[in-house]
């Protein structure tokens, strides 16, 4: 895996790509089922942020470990996708042990969504991107990490917006996931216009 | 065995619990895979595959599985046959593997697998389960396909890439970019509510 020499640039170009251009939520269309399912009130699109940032940086590199050192060496790349699953799964619930122990008022904040996070796609899609894209160590770094915070924008957005949706008047067949997945459509139009700043 | 059971637990993924539209799970691969017929399609194939398999192999090992670690063993079951799915359609539909991409891996997440074995698969009998499975998978094909079928044709004018409308139609390209993808979803859950719902 030689890589060539990577400028600072470079990396700037990488967080503006995978925060605003290629937005995981809104343009690569991952994890929208948490998206949709989390984001009717602040505190919890806040909390399940959190969550995602952290377990997606961890695991990222992680599963680039398990990539290079584990499966390409024993030629078995087609379990890749039982590999990182487990990887994932395994790591979660480690974390949530850990979690549990040390600091139970963080438990009570990140716990619930602990379980969400395993089988939240952008988790594994960013994993799978790393390793299409031919990353190197510290690429796979940045990258999982402003997968998960370009996530989290979109996230917190969606919040913001649609708390506001108890002032409206919305037709009774268009509300609650309809009118959500319009906004996103709206949303996603407005991160559209980033595109051409970074490939 | 019941066969009137069987009728029911099939045709209700076909309308009454049509996934995506009546819960809302496997988005992702409903916003991604549909700019082309082919794709919809493809994906609401490779869907139905895993989640019959899953479905009655879950069903088998019910009464083996410990509760505790249900959720573990769901997903190595459901991972399983992705891979297969993932090697199979890399050997013989390769454009189809090509297209679909990342999407055929990440089914494992799909949350319509690991739901139904939690839902269903879990505490009831392989005949129903096998039934369950086909309905649902079926009802996605169908909900996947119709989604395709309305952004290639207003899209990009076009229909299993021919072209079939008029000389001077200029295609809607916003429907096919991805913002296009979640107000198109949108409007039809919303026309879906309207036609069949009171559900609620």
């Amino acid at each position: 895996m030689e890589q060539e020499v990577w400028s600072f640039s470079d990396y700037l170009l990488l967080i503006v790509s995978g925060v605003l251009v290629n937005n995981i939520l809104l343009i690569r269309f991952l994890g929208n089922c948490p998206f949709l399912g989390v984001s009717k009130r602040m505190d919890t699109a806040v909390g399940m942020t959190f969550g995602v940032i952290f377990v997606l940086t961890c695991v990222g590199p992680i599963t680039w470990f398990v990539e290079h050192y584990l499966l390409v060496p024993f030629d078995i790349v087609y379990l890749e996708t039982l590999a990182f699953i487990l990887t994932i799964a395994v790591f979660v619930q480690l974390v949530e042990f850990v979690i549990k122990k040390m600091s139970p008022a963080l438990y009570r904040g990140l716990g619930i969504y602990l379980p969400l996070i395993t089988t939240n796609c952008c988790i594994l899609g960013t994993c799978f991107y790393n390793i299409r894209f031919k990353f190197g160590f510290i690429p796979t770094i940045i990258f999982s990490f402003a997968s998960a915070l370009g996530f989290g924008l979109a996230l917190i957005i969606m919040a913001g917006i649609r708390e506001r949706f108890h002032y409206a008047r919305i037709p009774k067949c268009f509300q609650d996931t309809s009118i959500g997945l319009i906004t996103a459509g709206l949303i996603g139009l407005s991160f559209y216009a980033f595109a051409g700043l970074a490939k | 065995m019941d066969g009137g059971r069987f009728i029911k637990e099939f045709t209700k993924g076909l309308w009454s619990d049509i996934p995506p539209f009546r819960f809302v799970l496997g988005l992702c691969p409903t916003l991604a895979c549909t700019t082309t017929v082919r794709d919809g399609f493809g994906m609401g194939m490779c869907l139905t595959f895993v989640l019959v398999c899953s479905n009655i192999l879950i069903s088998l090992l019910r009464k083996v599985i410990p509760d505790q670690v249900r959720i573990a063993c769901f997903i190595v079951v459901v991972a399983t046959f992705v891979i297969i799915v993932e090697l199979t359609t890399q050997a013989f539909f390769y454009p189809l593997y090509m297209a679909l991409g990342i999407f055929i891996p990440l089914i494992v997440v799909n949350c319509i697998p690991l739901g139904r074995a939690e839902a269903f698969a879990k505490k009831n009998p392989v005949f129903y389960s096998l039934a369950d499975g086909l309905g649902m998978g079926i009802g996605y094909t169908m909900s996947l396909t119709s989604l395709a079928i309305f952004r290639e044709i207003f899209g990009k004018g076009t229909f299993l890439y021919h072209h079939i409308m008029w000389s001077g139609f200029e295609p809607f390209a916003f429907l096919q970019k991805p913002p296009g993808a979640f107000v198109c979803l949108g409007l039809m859950l919303g026309l879906m509510n309207l036609i069949g719902g009171g559900k609620k």
